[in-house]
């Protein structure tokens, strides 16, 4: 475990029940963050060591379409954590923001790259995906 | 048959908005709690198919933010907080064959409780 600098920032741990939890970040902060880049993700874990299975699904999946994103691990970070799930209204995570806009979670995730969907969602903003590639590449073996 | 237990508080309760409020055709609600590192009879981690002509006309994800709302709203009045995982499968009944299997989760990787 990464040792946890001295920080002038009150920390609150889950013993101290009667602590109340961080603010939870607002929305003008996650306007921004969420448009960081092309594609981003809040997760668990980071995209090198996701903490959860849903997560790792996600990261997967951009993996295959060879996309470039911003991660952003919750479990570093409550008031993100609590931020996000409000911004969105969306009660879990992973959450996942193309473009600003916000997508879905894993389920979401799956079912747009299984029907091809996320190729083409990938393509409204400048990413060619990496099977997209693959497959143009096979055709034009073949012809 | 064994003697079945109860259902659980939680399940039961989304089981039952689920069911007065999207009239589904078809209905799975698995407790996957045990795939992870839970307590006996943990109700922390779901998974859902839904098959409903509710959801006809209505984009991916907010068939998902109906089946969410529907949830959160019966476990509010329930008095439960929203579990730690939730899967959702929302299908149309054009959508849906009968002989489907629900999806699997993925494994857990030991971040839950954090």
């Amino acid at each position: 475990m990464p040792q946890v600098l001295a920080s002038a920032t009150p920390r609150w741990y889950s013993a101290d029940t009667s602590a109340p939890p961080p603010a939870a970040l607002d929305k003008a902060t996650l306007d921004k963050l969420v448009r960081t880049n092309k594609v981003v993700v809040f997760m668990k874990g980071n995209p090198q060591a996701p903490r959860c299975g849903f997560s790792n699904a996600v990261v997967q999946i951009m993996r295959m379409h060879g996309v470039q994103y911003d991660a952003h691990d919750v479990l570093q970070n409550e008031a993100l954590r609590q931020g996000i799930k409000d911004y969105t209204d969306w009660p879990t995570i992973p959450q996942v923001f193309i473009d600003g806009e916000f997508v879905g979670g894993c389920d979401i995730l799956l079912q747009l790259h299984q029907s091809g969907d996320l190729i083409e969602e990938l393509k409204k903003v400048g990413i060619v995906s990496e099977l997209l590639k693959a497959e143009e590449a096979k055709d034009t073996a073949k012809k | 048959m064994s003697q079945e237990p109860q259902y659980p508080p939680i399940e039961t309760a989304m089981r039952k908005a689920l069911t007065t409020q999207l009239k589904p055709i078809f209905l799975d609600v698995s407790n996957e709690s045990p795939m992870h590192n839970t307590p006996k009879q943990a109700e922390s981690h779901f998974r859902v198919l839904v098959v409903s002509e509710k959801f006809n006309d209505l984009t991916l994800i907010k068939r998902h933010r109906l089946v969410n709302d529907t949830i959160k709203n019966a476990l509010q009045e329930a008095g439960f907080e929203f579990m730690h995982a939730l899967s959702i499968e929302a299908k149309t009944p054009k959508q849906w064959q009968p002989e489907q299997e629900p999806e699997k989760s993925p494994p857990c990787l030991g971040g839950f409780g954090k």
